[in-house]
């Protein structure tokens, strides 16, 4: 690369204020840098996403005063991939009075994320949960209510306590509403400007600090250059680099990818999550999978059949004293609330053992019988009416009348960008927000915790952290660069030939951006999936590398540089084959197991993951070097001074 | 499993083809064979352009992102109707089950003068954005609140308004208006906001800024032909229109809000 890269030369420092965990986010709050009133409009902050995280983070900042500039790839800052979040959101407010506290949920986050996420992080996120109830309610959030008035909650996997929020199976919809209509207000009085149907495909850094960012408009082709005193990414995950996942079609790596081209390391990118209830793939034309929100884990019971022979009969052919109900068997304490990791693995298991249903034999039961005969079908009509019309739509089954059939899937990504506590990359003036940042989730993400993530990074983290960087360095920052520098040019100039390079090669090859993204999602669901190891992470990669050549050399696609889905998405296919590289070879490093991070190598001997806290209990930072070549590791250690590492149970 | 689990069909699709918004479109007719059942109606058009690019053919531009009813990107007139034939569900919730074996299948884009046509089968709707812009928010800033169980909320107010906010802003209701209102549009945010109390400070400059700005946008008015709420995929109600033009009127004719209206800083 031939412009400004920056190599990452210092020491990970996390910036966790000293002082007691309970006061460390306001000691940071106390001793942060301000930006007086009449200043805050001299500057301009950069915005690249409207999800949750940054829909939030750009109406906060505007109301602060700061002139935000907004960007997202839809037409619309609605339609964030956050609006099909379903189950609901967590927070400390213990209104069921069952013994919730912020407390609990932190150790319940950091239990749940198997001892790989930072203390002060997750502890102020816990904190944090609690205004953020306070803040859509007052933003007219329709969340679920008592017949009393008050708010409704339900449980998760991974706790024993009530503490989801929620609207219908809607509420990653009304959340994101909520923080939409808030920016909308923000553009109403001008301090928010939209750049809708924009890819932002590099970020641009002056003197060794971000000041802009270039962009692609996707509804005419034209390249562009923005520039400000910041820039935030909270462009959402990157599970879609398994092609079928449950993620948006249009999700991507790309601008996490570029920024870390420019330099920003990679925080765990090998920690995944895969999401035990999702409806089975079906078919070889399938291009995203549906999940079936956890929350009907509430009321549904998962099974197989013991015996393989009675895997294709009528499930209610199948008496009770032949049926295998295995996380009630298994994880007596928690049951069918079990966690993701640990439920996806026992799926797994069952159908590795043969005993799975359906015709691939790649799924099991969701059972909502007993709930019925419980409570009633209007009771469970009502609690989970959509998602049972949604299952019947799709599968052409009635799941009132016969089981769910579901099957693990991936959905979310742990890993992202390194952040500090201030949620700045290793690039100054670069923060990353949401599921694009590393930080809170350890290497496994417990239920309704990324809906709290991305609104506590954007409602209540980044207007103390991005006011704290610009106060900071308010000499250098207040001269102004305008979008004429060189930095900006060439940056111009290399994406201008990355997409140049693709539509030549395109008029040659024979294979679309979407076949070799199909045989790319299939190399890394079976290698770096649910279970992993030594050998299959080797062949990945070599597999990887073939699937790059033929992506540089054999690609076929037509139409123009303008409005063009596909050349979209060979764009993105280019970035998704560098990270599954480094994907692999983060797996590979980390031989332990943990959390979404299975590595068959590392198991206890009942089959569970096997944690190697002596040599692992660390972040991998990974810095680039270069398409195709290997990347270098830089480790940031846990320090666990309130909670004492254990064996995960949930027996 | 069902049984048409791997049972095929043919389509023939006349689909509308516009190089871009100022240039003239028509359509074009092609034919697919083996499609399944059990396929999607945007995955049978998926199969469609893999096949177009190996003929060295420009693809058809559609939008879809989530593929599960919610986000509102997918936006197609199938057969004449918004969303096609199935009742309560988004394009991308159409399965090819509800197509016949052979059947032509006519595909256009939204048809509405404020949404106009980017490309092939998208359309711009970001005239949505602006009339959201003129007041569908409550006003709350980031910021310590009230804790949320202080507003008590009755369950049947809380769901009527989570029935309004469940609108996901695709424009089937504009584009199978005769009129092209996007009355329906509007009055689910007002109704969701005129009927929880944290929307009732700035209530008459809400309705009466976002009505304002649905008729500047170029939308029509509406006239109570009904054909919004049958082809809304989230079976919007078209009560919230009454509702609507109740709130409208209410603060068209009250004194005082006209001077919250005026205010420089935009007001309330
Ligand atoms: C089906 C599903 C259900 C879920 N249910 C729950 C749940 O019940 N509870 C829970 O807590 N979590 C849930 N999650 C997870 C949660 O929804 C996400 O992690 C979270 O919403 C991510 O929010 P975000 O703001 O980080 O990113 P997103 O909402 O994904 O937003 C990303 C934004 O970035 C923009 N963008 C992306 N790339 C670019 C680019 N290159 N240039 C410009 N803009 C770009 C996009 O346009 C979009 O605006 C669910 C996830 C899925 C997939
Ligand atoms: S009212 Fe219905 S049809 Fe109109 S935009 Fe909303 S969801 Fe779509
Ligand atoms: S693609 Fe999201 S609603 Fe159809």
């Amino acid at each position: 690369m031939s412009i400004e890269n920056i190599p990452f030369l210092g020491k990970l420092d996390s910036g966790v204020p000293a002082g007691p965990l309970e006061k460390k986010w306001d000691s940071y709050k106390a001793n942060m840098k301000l930006v007086n009133p009449a200043n805050k409009r001299k500057y301009s902050v950069i915005v690249v996403g409207t999800g949750l995280a940054g829909g939030a983070a750009a109406a906060s900042l505007a109301e602060l005063g700061y002139n935000v500039k907004s960007f997202c790839t839809h037409d619309s800052a609605r339609r964030a991939h956050s609006i099909a979040a379903q189950g609901g959101i967590n927070a400390a407010k213990s209104y069921p009075n069952d013994g919730d506290s912020a407390w609990r949920l932190f150790y319940d986050t950091i239990k749940g994320g198997d001892y790989r996420a930072r203390e002060a992080n997750v502890y102020r996120l816990a904190q944090n949960s609690t205004s953020i109830i306070d803040q859509c309610v007052a933003q007219g959030v329709p969340f679920a209510r008592e017949y009393s008035g008050e708010l409704a909650n339900r449980s998760f996997g991974g706790a024993q306590v009530s503490r989801t929020f929620y609207a219908r199976g809607q509420t990653g919809q009304q959340l994101l509403l909520g923080a939409y209509s808030a920016l909308m207000k923000e553009v109403d009085k001008g301090k928010v400007t939209l750049y809708p149907y924009r890819e932002m495909l590099d970020v641009v850094m002056v003197d060794g600090k971000a000041r802009g960012i270039i962009t692609r408009n996707l509804s005419t082709g034209e390249i562009e250059r923005h520039a400000a005193d910041a820039v935030v990414l909270a462009t959402g995950g990157y599970g879609r680099v398994y092609f079928l996942s449950t993620n948006a079609m249009n999700s991507n790596v790309t601008a996490i990818w570029r920024a870390h081209k420019r330099g920003a390391l990679f925080g765990n990118p090998c920690y995944v999550q895969i999401h035990p209830t999702c409806i089975p793939v079906s078919g070889n034309h399938q291009a995203k999978l549906t999940l079936m929100s956890e929350s009907l884990r509430n009321d549904g019971r998962v099974w197989v059949p013991k015996k393989k022979e009675d895997c294709k009969k009528d499930p209610s052919l199948i008496p009770e004293e032949d049926r295998d109900y295995y996380l009630e068997r298994k994880y007596p304490s928690f049951g069918n609330l079990a966690p993701r990791d640990i439920s996806s693995r026992a799926a797994k298991e069952c159908c590795d053992e043969g005993r799975g249903v359906g015709e691939s034999g790649l799924a099991v039961y969701l059972d909502f019988r007993d709930a019925i005969k419980r409570d009633g079908e209007p009771a469970i009509r009502e609690r989970y009416g959509n998602l049972f019309d949604m299952y019947h739509e799709i599968t052409n089954e009635n799941p009132y009348k016969t089981p769910m059939r579901i099957y693990p899937a991936v959905h979310y990504t742990m890993g992202g960008l390194w952040v500090d506590y201030s949620l700045q990359t290793t690039l100054p003036g670069l923060f990353a927000a949401g599921e694009a940042n590393f930080s809170d989730h350890g290497a496994n993400r417990l239920g309704a915790s990324a809906l709290m993530q991305g609104l506590s990074d954007g409602y209540f983290v980044l207007p103390f952290t991005v006011t704290n960087y610009l106060g900071t360095h308010a000499t250098e920052l207040l001269k102004k660069v305008d979008t004429q520098h060189p930095a900006f040019e060439s940056a111009e100039k290399e994406v201008r030939a990355g997409i140049q390079k693709i539509l030549e090669v395109g008029k040659k090859g024979s294979r679309t951006p979407t076949e070799i993204f199909r045989d790319l999602g299939k190399v890394v669901w079976e290698k770096i999936g649910m279970a992993r190891s030594e050998k299959g992470l080797n062949e990945a990669i070599a597999e990887i590398k073939k699937l790059q050549n033929d992506f540089d050399t054999n690609l076929k696609l037509t139409g123009d540089d303008k409005l063009n889905k596909n050349l979209e998405t060979a764009g993105r296919v280019a970035d998704f084959l560098e990270l599954a590289h480094l994907m692999a070879q983060d797996a590979l490093d980390r031989k332990e197991s943990c959390g979404g991070h299975f590595r068959l190598e590392s198991q206890t001997p009942d089959g569970e993951a096997q944690r190697n806290d002596d040599e692992y209990a660390y972040v991998a930072a990974w810095e680039y070097k270069g398409r195709g070549k290997d990347s270098i590791v830089h480790k940031e250690p846990l320090v666990y001074e309130n909670v004492k590492l254990s064996v995960r149970s949930y027996k | 499993m069902s049984a048409s689990n791997s049972k095929t069909m043919n389509v023939r699709l006349k689909i509308w083809r516009q190089e871009g918004p100022s240039a003239p479109g028509a359509f074009e007719e092609y034919s697919l064979s083996g499609i399944l059942v059990d396929m999607s109606f945007l995955e049978m058009l998926d199969t469609l352009n893999e096949k177009l690019i190996h003929e060295g053919k420009r693809p058809v531009e559609f939008e879809s992102d989530c593929r599960e009813g919610i986000c509102g990107t997918c936006s197609l007139m199938v057969q004449g109707q918004a969303h096609g034939p199935v009742r309560g569900a988004t394009t991308c919730q159409l399965y090819m089950r509800s197509f016949q074996d052979g059947e032509l299948i006519t595909i256009e884009p939204w048809r509405a003068k404020a949404f106009p046509i980017l490309r092939d089968l998208i359309t711009d709707r970001r005239a949505f954005d602006r009339i959201q812009m003129a007041g569908g928010y409550t006003g709350a800033k980031t910021g310590p609140h009230a804790d949320a169980n202080a507003i008590l909320i009755p369950k049947d107010i809380a769901d009527r308004a989570m029935d309004a906010a469940a609108c996901i802003g695709c424009g089937a209701c504009v584009a199978a208006c005769p009129n092209a209102s996007a009355s329906l549009f509007t009055s689910a945010k007002v109704t969701q906001f005129a009927l929880l109390p944290q929307g009732h400070a700035d209530r008459k400059r809400r309705v009466i800024r976002m009505v304002d700005q649905m008729d500047k946008e170029g939308f029509g008015s509406c006239s109570n032909l009904q054909e919004c709420e049958a082809a809304c995929p989230k079976k919007i109600s078209i009560q919230n229109i009454a509702i609507m033009k109740q709130e409208y009127l209410k603060a068209a004719i009250s004194a005082d809000f006209r001077a919250g209206l005026g205010s420089a800083d935009g007001g309330a």
